[in-house]
């Protein structure tokens, strides 16, 4: 790991322990509502807590936007290049398709962001916590590694295609 | 396990929200979704034995209360209460209560007489209910100024007419419960908390940064009010309005308190285990915790965390060797195949991991044994769905 990356995910570690406390609350809004206070656009301004951005640079970002009862954690995946950027979306594209196996996970980014997990009280009360905390750092380490393992084995297929495509040139 | 911890009980799936005793500790009532279930404990058996089951509600039941002659009293996020009437056959009559409230009802308390009651609310509302002969009914007068936001705890002073609340406004406010007809004025005569009570009026209130109030009680003989706040400390206030709070050293806010004795306070909640704080000559401080798991590795990250166990630590050298083929020659079917041997592994608990006795948040502390103004056992509830008995 480097340098600069264990004290990031630390931050967030700790971010997230104190943001995770979250409590069943019933929308004082709306009657026999019960619904995640983060994702409401009209509420009490006292059932959101002050959001943390956490930036290892321009690429690397998290932003933790905790409220009474649920928690939005968003990611910006690091996207040196075109083609890191096309292999992002496709990724997280694939896994918000997914979403409702995936339990935590947002549909749709907040903007800004590559990736949004979505965790409220029903999330904690079922799970533990340390686990939770632990499945998005550890989705953090290892999203970099897929994307640049990903590129890497696109260039070599692109590099084996044009040398397959091209000899049929030589005489 | 701990020594602390006298017994365990895995009574349900579901996160309970709120656990409470009957005046002899023989009957015990947990909320479980939108039931209450009643329990008998029985010394003989191990486990607790389920006698009732309260299932008016058709949303979540928040809290549950028992007066000191058995009634029980229920609240849920459908608006509504009832108390339940115990019958000689061992089930339970409700009867709805009028609470005239339009959100969820938060928690509920019996005043220390059992005449009245209190309920906090959404609808930024303590409502005190009390039985009219006339109509058959539990009706209810409402505190509703200067409240702004949902109301997390109520606490009954024991002369029954002082009622400490909190909420996530971020104040802790004590009101006037005084019902006429029901209490005399006789009780609060030499009151240090001031002269004259109608029912409604704010005796006291005390801001502390905005941070919600998850839980407050009272101690009544030294005129004492605790509460605790999101911020993670614990707040401590007299009549004269002095203020001391001490900060939790986890670092995580505590979810429930509870007056051991005359200076020390047992809090417990997101960290999982109960924490004992005590006062001395300068004040409150933090003094022991109980079941305490002593967390080593908390920052090693899951890389590490596999090679633990000798057996995995085998099997990731070779999952590394086959890492080191794919650099060479990197063929899609034994990445796919190291994927998923990887994906196994994720999520993998070592055997060393020692766990507490809950595993989740507590929310609810209530004494068990009692002897002479000392608490010597508590009871406590947590969203893992077990009660667990601590020795103090």
């Amino acid at each position: 790991m480097s340098q600069s990356l264990r004290p990031y995910l630390t931050a967030v570690r700790h971010s997230l322990e104190a943001a995770l406390t979250l409590s069943n609350f019933s929308s004082q809004e709306v009657e026999r509502h019960n619904r995640p206070e983060i994702e409401v656009p009209i509420q009490s301004a006292e059932l959101l807590l002050q959001p943390m951005h956490i930036s290892r640079n321009e690429h690397e970002q998290v932003l933790i936007e905790p409220s009474v009862n649920s928690v939005r954690v968003n990611i910006m995946v690091k996207q040196a290049d075109e083609i890191e950027q096309i292999l992002v979306h496709k990724f997280t594209r694939f896994l918000e398709q997914r979403a409702e196996a995936f339990y935590i996970l947002r549909r749709v980014p907040i903007k800004g962001y590559s990736i949004s997990f979505l965790i409220t009280n029903k999330h904690t009360e079922s799970m533990k916590n340390g686990k939770l905390i632990d499945f998005i750092i550890e989705f953090m380490e290892e999203v970099d590694k897929e994307i640049s393992e990903m590129k890497l084995f696109l260039n070599a297929r692109a590099r084996f295609v044009a040398e397959e495509y091209l000899s049929e040139f030589v005489y | 396990m701990d020594k602390a911890v006298v017994s365990i009980f895995k009574l349900i799936k579901a996160p309970i929200y709120s656990h409470c005793l009957s005046q002899d500790k023989s009957l015990l009532a947990i909320t479980c979704e939108n039931k209450c279930l009643i329990y008998k404990i029985n010394p003989a058996s191990k486990t607790p034995q389920l006698v009732a089951t309260l299932d008016n509600h058709d949303k979540t039941v928040t809290a549950v209360d028992i007066s000191i002659h058995g009634r029980i009293v229920t609240c849920s996020q459908d608006r509504n209460a009832y108390v339940w009437e115990p019958l000689s056959d061992g089930t339970y009559r409700p009867t709805l209560v009028l609470l005239r409230i339009n959100r969820a009802a938060t928690c509920v308390s019996w005043a220390p007489n059992g005449y009245k009651f209190a309920v906090g609310s959404s609808a930024r509302i303590i409502a005190v209910c009390y039985y009219e002969q006339e109509n058959n009914w539990w009706v209810s007068k409402h505190i509703k100024k200067p409240i702004k936001s949902t109301i997390n705890s109520l606490s009954w002073h024991y002369n029954g007419v002082l009622l400490a609340s909190g909420g996530t406004d971020g104040f802790m406010r004590i009101f006037s419960g005084f019902i006429k007809g029901l209490d005399s004025k006789e009780i609060m005569a030499n009151s240090p908390w001031g002269s004259k009570f109608p029912f409604g009026t704010l005796v006291r209130e005390q801001y502390c940064g905005g941070a919600y109030i998850h839980d407050v009680q009272w101690r009544s003989n030294v005129e004492k009010v605790a509460f605790v706040t999101h911020d993670g400390t614990l707040n401590i206030l007299d009549y004269q309005g002095t203020l001391q709070s001490v900060n939790s050293p986890d670092g995580l806010p505590y979810k429930s308190l509870l007056w051991v004795n005359d200076h020390e306070i047992l809090c417990a909640g997101y960290n999982c285990h109960p924490t004992m704080f005590s006062e001395s000559s300068q004040g409150w401080k933090f003094s022991r915790d109980y079941d305490k798991v002593a967390v080593s590795n908390i920052l090693k990250d899951s890389s590490n965390n596999l090679n633990t166990n000798p057996s995995n630590q085998q099997f990731n050298n070779s999952l590394n060797n086959d890492n080191v083929n794919d650099d060479e020659n990197p063929t899609f079917g034994i990445s796919a195949l190291k994927k998923f041997k990887e994906l196994d592994l994720k999520g993998k608990v070592s055997l060393e991991q020692k766990e507490g006795a809950h595993e989740n948040t507590i929310v609810g502390l209530i004494p068990f044994v009692e002897s002479n103004g000392q608490i010597t056992q508590v009871s406590s509830c947590g969203l893992d769905g077990k009660v667990v008995i601590y020795n103090i």
